[in-house]
This record gives structure tokens, sequence and C-alpha cells, in this order.
């Protein structure tokens, strides 16, 4: 027989996937090594930010001295003997995050009362009303483009501000001393994703913070989510806002959080050709790579990862000339064999 | 040569089973795999569904290529999977031209099917490509896809899981392609549906 002398391409495929083992190990290790993003870390002093270069700077360290670290020493007026103390966690501000954050410009006493200036701090300063985002930027031409309006119409409307009222403003979820603009400007559709989420996950992931809120039984979010298949997958690389947020178009960032009720639970919903995700997550994204690099390249540059496979139109046009092409040719082949036949 | 017996049994049962597995499984992936890729709220086929099903009849491929790789290395079997170089490409010309004319002038077939040549050679390259290239490409790249935390993440500047995506979309439509060709061409034989009859009987009728 003639395999004798032959090589059965068993063998073939056999060896070629060993190779492909090998080669996939190899570009996964390679994967791994990759130098990973650096995680903010506490540094509280020295920081490496030349404050000099912020008008309020000088006058920001007054509070900072003690604000911006972890501990805070002071002079106790009987003993006189220095005391060292622990700042609350809460009450600590990271000059690194604070001078890099959309808010670097203030004083503190910007929004903060002026009466923050002596120590000890006066005992009614707790009941210090705080500005919200639409006390400052509403009615603002220079941040019309932002549409604070409208978010603070969707904020009313959203779960959380029907369930928690007044309890629940605008720093619950944005920290005014930290907050940067993020999903119009980041090109890293992965830092976006992580950032949002750690937002939501601040409380849902937290029980000591859920329950400043609520005296209910914070919900498992990894049980609650158990019926989403590549679980991981799907929270790396989706916003919790994308089933949970009712998305306008007008707005970049969805803020109209809904009921658990009205989350998006439908796969279709995403993985299909009028995926609400191009209307929410790639929405600013999509729009830009597309531009810059064309249809198919932008799609797969821009980290969208497998939505709706049906995202190239090209692709289904060639496949569907291919199919006609051969349904043609088998048709004239057959009508010939009849032909012939007959 | 000349000779060549009614009946041949050239299709055993091993065989047979597996390549009725094969069919319907191929057919099953086809059709969920289209839903999948054309979803829309409310389509025939529900999406979940449709990717439980996929998902199952992929895995259940798997283990029926894996029937059919290693009979193919332990049985005879696996000879009609050997290409010749010498004359491969003589030969495959001589078939396509049999198909394309000699077919139309009553011709004998180049190579009729026989014990020791039951493919001819345009089939034979057909599925050797077909089924030691597509095929576990395929089924390789679905399984990156069921577990995208094996996939490599980025692969030249793109997402690993949108390339290893396409590959499997391209590599599924090819086959499909093909699924329809060989359906075709099983129609030429000694009658229409006597190559039909052979993979339920095991009996190959000659012309």
């Amino acid at each position: 027989m003639v395999y004798k002398t032959n090589i059965r391409p068993a063998w073939v495929v056999l060896v070629l996937l060993m190779i492909f083992t090998l080669a996939f190990t190899l570009v996964k290790t390679s994967d791994n090594n990759a130098p990973e993003q650096k995680v903010q870390t506490e540094k509280i002093i020295p920081t490496k930010i030349d404050l000099s270069k912020f008008k309020n700077a000088e006058q920001n360290e007054k509070c900072l001295k003690c604000h911006g670290q972890t501990k805070y020493s002071y002079e106790n007026a009987e003993s006189k003997q220095t005391v060292t103390k622990r700042m609350y966690a809460e009450l600590v501000l990271n000059r690194d995050v604070f001078y890099v954050s959309n808010h670097k410009g203030f004083k503190c006493t910007d929004c903060h009362s002026e009466d923050y200036e002596t120590f000890p701090h006066a005992g009614n300063l707790r009941m210090e009303t705080k500005a919200n985002c639409i006390d400052c930027h509403g009615g603002d031409e220079k941040y019309a483009k932002f549409k604070f309006e409208q978010i603070e119409s969707e904020f009313q409307a959203s779960v959380h501000s029907e369930k928690h009222s007044k309890d629940f403003t605008c720093w619950m979820c944005h920290n005014a001393h930290t907050y940067k603009i993020n999903a119009r400007t980041n090109e890293n559709l992965k830092q976006t994703i992580t950032y949002d989420n750690l937002i939501c996950l601040h409380c849902h992931g937290d029980v000591n913070n859920y329950q400043l809120l609520t005296d209910k039984e914070k919900p498992n979010l990894l049980q609650k989510h158990e019926w989403l298949p590549n679980q991981a997958s799907h929270f790396t690389n989706v916003r919790c806002i994308e089933c949970h947020a009712k998305n306008e178009d007008t707005l970049v960032v969805a803020h109209h959080i809904m009921s658990k009720k009205n989350a998006v639970r439908k796969c279709e919903a995403c993985h299909s050709k009028n995926s609400i995700l191009y209307a929410s997550l790639y929405k600013q994204q999509v729009k830009e790579n597309i531009q810059k690099e064309g249809i198919f390249k932008g799609l797969l540059m821009a980290d969208a990862t497998t939505i709706g496979p049906d995202k190239s139109n090209t692709l289904n046009i060639i496949s569907i000339l291919i199919f006609a092409l051969t349904m043609l040719a088998i048709a004239i082949h057959a009508a010939f064999r009849i032909k012939k036949s007959s | 040569m000349n000779h060549q017996p009614e009946r041949l049994y050239l299709y055993p049962v091993w065989i047979r089973i597996w390549h009725m597995t094969n069919a319907i499984l191929c057919l099953t992936l086809i059709i969920t795999g289209l839903s999948i890729q054309f979803a829309t709220p409310g389509t025939v086929i529900k999406f979940k569904t449709a990717v439980s099903v996929h998902n199952i009849a992929g895995i259940l491929l798997s283990l029926s290529y894996a029937a059919f790789f290693i009979g193919n290395l332990l049985t005879t079997n696996g000879a009609y999977y050997v290409i010749p170089v010498k004359g491969f490409l003589d030969r495959l010309l001589k078939q396509f031209r049999y198909y394309t004319v000699g077919l139309f002038k009553k011709e004998d077939a180049p190579f009729p099917v026989s014990e020791e040549n039951k493919f001819n050679p345009l089939q034979q390259s057909t599925y050797v490509v077909l089924m030691y290239a597509m095929v576990p490409f395929v089924i390789l790249s679905g399984w990156g896809l069921l577990y995208p935390e094996i996939t490599v993440k980025s692969f030249v500047g793109y997402s690993g899981l949108d390339l290893t995506d396409l590959f499997h979309i391209i590599a599924g439509f090819t086959i499909s392609i093909i699924m329809c060709v060989h359906i075709y061409f099983c129609t030429i034989g000694k009658s229409p549906w006597s190559n039909f009859k052979s993979m339920l009987n095991g009996y190959h009728e000659s012309h």
C-alpha cells in the first residue's frame, strides 16, 4: 500500500499540534511577563509632584500638612507634649492624586469653610453642607458640553437617588478630591472599564461602604451574576453600567442607574449587530478608531472584545458572495448533468 | 482495474457512525453558528439556546474528531488520506477535467473507486485539507472562545480573542462551503442517491 512509503497526515497534524502548543505556551508566558500596569500606591510623603506649579498649593499645605498624611501631630496645650495621632483614612488626601485630578487648581477653602483654618476644628463644621456637581457646574457655558443638567436629571431618576434620597450625592461615586475625567479622554478602554467599575465596587464590593446607606445585607455580586457565561471576561471587558444603566445617546457616560429588575439580561442585546455597547462603552473609542483606522482595524484595535461577531460588513458581503457563487456553480453543473442525462 | 465489482464494502461500521455523527454535528454547528453570528433580539433560535447547543455540539465534535484521528492512525483507513506527491497535480487536473468536461461526455471516471483508492485526487486533497487543517483549526479556535481566559490576550497589537473569533468564523464558513459542495458531489454516483445509501449500508455501488 502507498501509505507505507508516505507520512500519514495525522502524524503531521500531531507534530504541528505540538509545535502550536509550544508556541502558544511561549506567547502565553511572554504575555504574563508583560509589565503590569502600575497600581497607584499610597505614597503620602514625600510627593513627587512639583507643588510650586499650583497657585494654591502653598495655601493648601496648611491643611495637607495634617490631611496629606496618615498621621498628624499637635502640641497638647495643657501637658505641652507633642501628640501624634493617626488620621482617619477618609480624611487623608493624597497630593499625588489630588494634583492630577480635575479639581487640582482649587484651594481647600474654595469648597470647605475657612473656619477649618483653626485647629482644633470647631465641632459644628461637621454640619457643613457640601456642594454637588451641579452647584458649581450647572448653567456654566464652559461646561455645557458635559451636560451636567442632564447628568443631574438622570441621576435624580436613578435607583440610587430614588432609594436613598438626599443621602446619596454625587460624591458617593465621584470623589471631589480625586475625580479625573476618564471615559471621554482615555484611549485605553480597559482602563476606562476598570475605573468605572471600581466606582460601583466602592460600595457594591465593600460591605462597610454599602451599609453606610442601607441596613440591607450586601448581595454577593459573583453569586448574583452566576448566570453570566464567562463571568470573569464579562466583568473585565464591560462596565456594570452597560447593563444596569439606561443609556441616552446624548451623554458619554449614563447616569440613570436602573433597579436590578430592569437590568439587561438578554445576551443578544450586546452580542448582535445592533449591540447596545456601540451606544455606550464603545461609543467614544470606536468612533475615533474607525475614523482613524477604518472599520476592520478600528474595531479590532478598540479592544471591543467579541461582542456581536457580526461586525464586519465587508466580511459578510464577501462570504455571501462566495456562497452565492458556489451555489451558482452547483446549479449550473447540475443543470448540465440533467440536460445530458435526459 | 478494468473489472470493478458491482458492490464494494468500503465503509466499515465505525466510519459510518463517525461520518453520521460528524454530519449531524457539523449541520448543528453551522445552523447555531449562523444564528449566533447574525443574532438579533427575537431570532428563531434563542441566542442562549444557540450558544449552549453550539458549545455542546462543538465539544462533541472534538470527541468525534479525536475518534476519527485515532481511527485513522490505527486502521488502514488513514492510508486513504496520504497523497502520493509524484504526479499529484496531473491527477488533480485530470479529475477536474472529468468533473467539468468528461462527465458530460459520459466518459469513464479517471480514478474509479476501488479498495485501494476510495477517494479521487480532488476528493482526497479536499478531505486532507478539511480534516487535517480546517477542522482541527476550527476546533482549537472554538475551545479558545469557549475558555477566553486561555486565549492569548493580544497578538501583534490585535486582541487575541477577536483574532481567534475572526479565524473561527472564517474556518467555519469555509467548512460550510466545502460541505455544500461535498453534498452536491455525492449526487454524482450510480444514481443521485446511491452515494448517500453507501454511507448507510457501507457498500459502494460502481458506475
